[in-house]
């Protein structure tokens, strides 16, 4: 990162040396997107605690993540996917996919533990059809998803019509819904946190994470540069996939429920987190703390309107507007950026013609 | 650079604003509606009623929370209505929770699905929320009470009488269901052939058709049992779907007030028809009498005046007194009928 040019010496230009950065450390902490989302995560929560009855009790932090858990899990491959410019829309119809794999295994009378492997392998694999077909046959990723989004439904769908099974061991539905002891916080946090460390440590600390951004800024480039762009988008669809898989054995358990329909429309939610969080949809940008803000921010606020007993059309009115708004002042600060460079540009030239003349 | 800045830390600024006054506008509104509710919390028992029906924007289900809030207001309590606007089975959970968090006394709940809400509802309870369920009910460990609109028996048995009064309890009738294995309406139709066997002999039910709750085949059914059976005086559809498609061919057709039809619809399918003279009487239970009579029921929960046992006895306002039966089940009465006279009253 420290790019100072060396001096070639038998010239006689002067050595010219570079900032590493344009702009002080604490400027490209704070003024950023992620610290942004997250600034605003802390303004609704101040503002709810202030001025939302009930919202400070504990139950409402214990509600918030349990209901907002699948989608936190699904958003972590989600961001890596964005981030290489793809983009995956059948994550829930996995999800129930998974849910009715679960029923149907346990209902068969297996463990629950194998039926649940069983659905998180089911996931894995509708994420590796998603993975061959965007990467080995070479279809895009949104006409893929959209494809499969239908086909998974279905088959979940059609494997239990519209029955639903309810009955799942005691112990693990209990395990899926209790709290880690002594806290407010549900058990699922935990794997998520791992999950979390795991997802943040590979995208931002690996050559691995590093090449994503290489391959959403350009892929040939990427190709070019020794990245393999195929194996790398194979490797995400699947990992997507067997988190879909593992959100759905959890959406299973925390409702007691599995019905095709389970989880019907979660791919946007997702979706609007990830992109509420920073992460560019063109690709390339993108960072996971701002993601896991960005579905906190929406979740917290949906729980604090419908305590503050908003409908739920007006919620889903806010949370739009605000995506809306978050994606347009990107663009508009990327505008605004382009503008001052290329004033800064004109200014340069019309400097240089001033002093040649 | 240093537009750039500003510029990106006003935008910032203006999200952030904007998030702040929706947070502080609604909540201040929902300060003014829930004020009372916080406030019932200080005095003996807390009042404050929850309805939450499958879906909002559901004329159904505004009128059983009219009904309900009406009873709202008699025992002095605070009345909300809370809903998602799609009635799929884990979308009520979030609306669950919100009430456990509120603390509210009771919750009202239609359910969309049986087990899916039921977890939900236990922790609700075990945060002291007493729940009530009404025209849906979900498994009977989930909930304190089921207000049951109607029994299979005393839908029958309305529909008996109302035919047998329309055609002078003499004559062919006929009946016209929904799907040849509908459960409902099997169980219905079984019980009024022993009621019409009992008490109404020389009325004659010549046959039971299927119109498969579809508009065109009831539509259709009905033209050929009235070419079939050319001294039928009556028909019985006990499905919404056939009542209406029934009135809708009898209106256009000779038949008109020479075939009487009544059975199970709502009133604002078959309003014209009662209006142009095809119905005389129909029944369904009445919904705003549904959602008052759960209210009352909560409201006696809350104020510890019943438990929800078996034999356990409450005042429901207007509608009198009511016993708990099996199951924690309260029933609602007979159904009601629908007439030119009262049809106008209802919105639904």
């Amino acid at each position: 990162m420290t790019a100072t040019a060396p001096a070639p010496a038998p010239d006689t230009r002067t050595t010219r040396t570079y900032q590493a950065y344009a702009t002080p450390l604490w400027r490209r902490v704070l003024a950023n997107r992620e610290a942004a989302i997250i600034g605003l995560l802390l303004v609704v929560i101040a503002v709810s605690i202030a001025v939302v009855p009930n919202f400070d009790s504990p139950l409402t932090v214990t509600y918030l993540l349990r209901d907002i858990a699948p989608i936190l899990l699904i958003a972590l491959p989600m961001t890596l996917i964005i981030i290489t410019e793809e983009i995956d829309l059948s994550v829930a119809s996995i999800v129930g996919l998974s849910s009715v794999m679960t029923g149907i295994l346990t209902q068969a009378g297996l463990p629950f533990p194998v039926a649940a492997i069983a659905a998180i392998l089911v996931g894995t694999l509708a994420g590796v059809i998603n993975g061959f077909l965007v990467t080995v046959v070479g279809l895009p990723s949104l006409a893929v998803t959209i494809g499969t989004l239908a086909l998974f439904r279905g088959i979940a769908v059609g494997l239990l019509g519209t029955t639903a099974i309810t009955d799942f061991p005691e112990f693990w539905s209990d395990l899926a819904r209790d709290n880690i002891p002594g806290t407010p916080i549900p058990g699922i946090m935990i794997p998520f946190i791992v999950l979390a460390i795991a997802f943040a440590i590979l995208l931002h600390f690996t050559p691995f994470g590093r090449s994503l951004y290489a391959i959403g800024l350009n892929k040939e480039a990427a190709a070019f540069s020794g990245v393999a762009v195929g194996r790398t988008k194979f490797a995400l669809f699947v990992m997507s996939g067997a988190i879909s898989g593992f959100a759905g054995v959890y959406f299973t358990l925390l409702y007691n429920n599995a019905r095709g329909d389970n989880a019907t429309g979660m791919e946007l939610q997702v979706i609007a987190a990830v992109l509420l969080g920073g992460v560019s949809i063109f690709g390339g940008r993108g960072a996971l703390h701002g993601v896991i803000a960005g579905v906190l921010l929406i979740g917290t606020l949906g729980s604090a309107l419908r305590l503050a007993g908003v409908t739920s059309d007006i919620i889903n009115v806010i949370t739009g507007v605000l995506l809306v708004l978050s994606v347009v002042s990107a663009s508009l600060l990327a505008w605004l950026r382009r503008r001052r460079i290329s004033a800064i540009g004109k200014k340069k030239e019309r400097e240089l013609a001033a002093s040649s003349s | 650079m240093f537009t750039m800045q500003r510029s990106r830390r006003f935008g910032v600024a203006i999200t952030a604003a904007a998030a702040a006054t929706v947070l502080a506008l609604s909540g201040c509104a929902s300060g003014g509606g829930d004020g009372g509710g916080d406030g019932g919390d200080g005095g003996d028992a807390n009042l404050s009623v929850t309805f939450l029906p499958k879906n909002l924007g559901n004329p159904y289900f505004d009128t059983s929370s009219a009904g309900g809030e009406e009873a709202v207001e008699e025992f002095g309590g605070t009345f909300a209505e809370v809903g998602p606007s799609e009635a799929s089975p884990t979308s009520q959970v979030s609306f669950i929770q919100t009430a456990a968090q509120q603390g509210v006394g009771a919750l009202v709940v239609s359910a969309n699905d049986p087990e899916a809400i039921c977890d939900a509802l236990d922790e609700a309870s075990s945060a002291g929320v007493k729940v009530v369920t009404f025209d849906s009910d979900t498994n009977p460990e989930c909930r304190d009470l089921f207000i049951n609109q109607a029994t299979a028996e005393g839908i029958a048995k309305v529909q008996v009488d109302l035919i047998a009064e329309q055609i002078g309890d003499e004559g062919q009738i006929a009946v016209l269901s929904a799907s040849a294995n509908a459960t409902n309406q099997n169980a219905w139709i079984e019980m009024m052939e022993e009621e019409l066997a009992a008490n109404h002999p020389d009325i004659e039910l010549v046959e039971v058709v299927y119109g498969d709750d579809d508009d065109q085949t009831s539509f259709d059914k009905t033209a050929a049992l009235l070419q079939t059976y050319p001294e039928l005086k009556g028909i019985i559809s006990p499905t919404t779907v056939g009542i209406a498609a029934a009135a809708r061919y009898l209106s256009t057709s000779e038949y008109q007030g020479q075939v009487a039809l009544t059975g199970l619809g709502t009133p604002n399918q078959m309003r014209e028809y009662v209006e142009d003279g095809t119905v005389t009487a129909f029944a369904l239970w009445n919904p705003a009498d549904l959602g008052y009579l759960a209210a009352w029921a909560a409201q006696a929960l809350i104020t510890g005046e019943i438990t929800g046992e078996e034999g356990d006895t409450f005042e429901a306002g207007k509608l009198g007194s009511y016993e708990v039966g099996a199951d924690g089940t309260v029933l609602l009465g007979d159904p009601y009928v629908f007439d030119a006279d009262n049809i106008g009253d209802f919105d639904f």
